[in-house]
């Protein structure tokens, strides 16, 4: 196996690992959903208000697992070992 | 996955995909906007309920979101929301979003990042500005300094990592479903319905909301 091989299997391997980020936002996302889920059966008349704060709890808990992504997308795609 | 098509060179400048997509994408608007304004009336017509539904909630919104004093900003905020919205959703037309480029993305966040230091400057005060670094305690300082700086990346990655992802998982389901007529067809419908459109409405929607969440603490 000749060293740019190795550079891109390693990367591949690398990219996989990164999404393991993708853990994260899992979690927190789903917690926002569940606390929201909570918010709206205590008190229904406030669903958009509660809607609106919890996606944007979910947006920005987010962000984590797409650096994890970006960091993914530039092992496969601008990979800069090669 | 190759990225942008670069067309020509215009006075040495790249003539990129994203560079034509988002002229298109302006040139809709323009249209939109000057067929939804045409004779404004008192009782108003179709097109002018139209346009003042859009008007009358992004005004709610920013009213809700940065208080009385600062609707100055709806104008701008609708800007930007029907730009990225129409950026988003361009994937449904066959074109490549250009909110899928970083450098669309970062330019965007990158006003919102000169806004919040602009506007927080004019209405502080010099002193009052430079002392919101020192707060809550003195040592966070550093801390303060990369947390503004954090803001137009966390913003600017996200809604770029998000176009971008959606952009690949079309491509792969596209390219995988080749071959099998009725499949390509039907299986791409709920994808684009979720990347395209839930997911683009989404985050064009939290880029102009965090947008004005950052410029509004940073006022008072």
């Amino acid at each position: 196996m000749s060293g740019i091989e190795f550079i891109k299997a390693c990367s591949a391997i690398g990219a996989g690992l990164a999404m393991i980020a993708g853990i994260g936002p899992g979690i927190g996302q789903g917690f926002a959903a569940g606390k929201g889920a909570e918010a709206v059966g205590r008190q229904p008349e406030a669903q958009s208000d509660i809607i609106r704060t919890m996606l944007l709890g979910a947006a920005v808990a987010e962000t984590t697992g797409i650096y994890g992504l970006i960091v993914a997308l530039i092992l496969l795609f601008a990979n800069p070992f090669i | 996955m190759a990225g942008p098509t670069i067309y020509g060179y215009l006075f040495g400048l790249p003539l990129t995909e994203t560079l034509v997509n988002t002229w298109i994408v302006m040139g809709i608007l323009i249209i939109i906007s000057l067929l939804l304004v045409r004779n404004l009336k008192v009782v108003p017509g179709k097109a002018q309920v139209i346009a003042e539904t859009i008007v009358n909630a992004i005004d709610n919104l920013t009213e809700q979101t940065m208080g009385k004093d600062k609707m100055g900003f709806a104008p701008y905020m609708l800007a930007l929301f029907m730009f990225l919205l129409l950026a988003n959703i361009a994937g449904l037309f066959a074109l490549r979003s250009p909110t899928a480029d970083l450098n669309v993305t970062v330019s965007l966040a990158l006003m919102t990042f000169f806004m919040t230091q602009g506007f927080g400057l004019a209405s502080k005060g010099l002193g009052g500005y430079l002392k919101g670094y020192l707060e809550p305690l003195p040592f966070l300082l550093p801390i303060n300094i990369i947390g503004e700086f954090a803001n137009p990346v966390s913003l600017s990655f996200r809604l770029f990592g998000n176009m971008l992802g959606g952009l690949i998982i079309m491509n792969l389901l596209y390219t995988a479903l080749t071959g099998f007529m009725f499949f390509a067809l039907v299986i791409p419908i709920p994808f684009h319905f979720y990347f395209d459109l839930f997911s683009g409405g989404l985050q064009s929607f939290i880029f102009v909301m965090l947008s004005m969440v950052f410029i509004s603490m940073a006022m008072d």
